[in-house]
């Protein structure tokens, strides 16, 4: 199984990485550009039955080092 | 303890890149101080003459870098590894009252542990980490000398040879330096500290004011730069006393100083 692990940041904490690359896009000249956020995505292929394993380990994952709680949180995508 | 028995730890991993000077920098003030490779506490792999353990030591210290190469998180991978073996080793540690210092990413290290900011004294490391070293509100690598207030009142070790309210001058070389609490705790974990005596520095201007950036590089939430826990002897912070060591910037030498004087007293 491989699914796709999203860090993202929480509601409400600042992303200078975000409003950086929005303003250096605004400046090329995309003026359409409303907002950009900054997320991290980690491609795990794990090797376990069925899919609900696969979620409740991938939570301790986060838990124990992929998320930190105080600013992010994550959500995950199927891949295969 | 006499001074020449007191034996500091400088834990090295891939990608740290302060250690050496962290370690020169105990050793002038006389005290034994080596680098010691994080694999040197645990692997099997380690020839017998260079296993440790960290009752070997009277004081361990995290230096600054980019351990491994600050992926997922600065400090995550170190600190997880660190959990993964060693926990329970270091939380007896930190529970017999010896000294733990992280110096810029080695705060970051002990803030992804849980070890900061260390409010139960019972359980030195948390589950989980209450607070987070983020993202600089400039969005830019932090490079050059902090105005630092010295606001700690006594508790932390690492700080007793320095006068209330002093001002020292030390370089910060950051990313990603922002003390960020969880938003609806944010008032609550600075009264915290503030009355559990557990903060050490604030960034201030050169008059001595509270002031923003660029006097406070990062955006940090009340200005903090350091922080220790709630038993004194854990002490992150963000700006490198071990750079502002040598002549003519020598002011810090003073936390080198402090730490060794408690160990003398253990």
């Amino acid at each position: 199984m491989i699914v796709d692990v999203y860090i993202e940041l929480k509601e409400g904490v600042a992303d200078p990485e975000g409003e950086a690359t929005k303003k250096a896009l605004r400046l090329l000249g995309f003026r359409n550009v409303k907002s950009v956020s900054s997320r991290k995505v980690f491609r795990i292929e794990i090797d376990v039955k069925t899919r609900e394993e696969a979620e409740k380990e991938i939570e301790m994952m986060c838990e124990k080092l992929l998320v930190n709680p105080v600013i992010q949180k994550y959500k995950i995508q199927w891949v295969e | 303890m006499d001074i020449d028995e007191i034996k500091v730890a400088v834990v090295r991993i891939e990608g740290t890149n302060c250690e050496e000077e962290t370690v020169k920098a105990f050793k002038e003030c006389g005290v034994f101080a080596e680098c010691v490779h994080l694999k040197q506490f645990y692997s099997d792999m380690i020839r017998d003459n260079e296993q440790r353990s960290f009752n070997d030591y009277n004081c361990i210290v995290f230096p600054g870098g980019f351990s491994a190469g600050d992926y997922i998180r600065a400090g995550a991978i170190f600190s997880a590894r660190l959990k993964s073996v060693l926990k329970k080793d270091l939380e007896d540690f930190i529970k017999n009252g010896y000294p733990v210092l992280g110096i810029c990413n080695g705060f970051q290290v002990l803030v992804e542990l849980g070890a900061l900011p260390g409010f139960d004294e019972d359980k030195p490391i948390s589950d989980k980490p209450m607070m987070a070293l983020t993202i600089n509100n400039s969005s830019k690598f932090e490079c050059r000398p902090c105005f630092l207030k010295h606001e700690n009142k006594g508790k932390c070790i690492f700080t007793w040879k320095l006068g209330k309210k002093e001002v020292v001058m030390f370089p910060v070389a950051h990313a990603e330096g922002k003390v960020t609490f969880p938003m609806e705790k944010e008032q609550e974990y600075v009264e915290t500290l503030r009355s559990n005596d557990q903060i050490v520095f604030r960034y201030v201007d050169r008059d001595g004011n509270y002031s923003g950036y660029p006097w406070n590089p990062n955006g940090s939430i009340y200005n903090i730069a350091g922080i220790c826990n709630v038993l004194g002897n854990v002490m992150g912070m963000m700006p490198h006393p071990e750079r502002a060591f040598w002549y003519p910037y020598t002011q810090g030498r003073v936390i080198f100083e402090s730490v060794i004087e408690y160990m003398k007293r253990l």
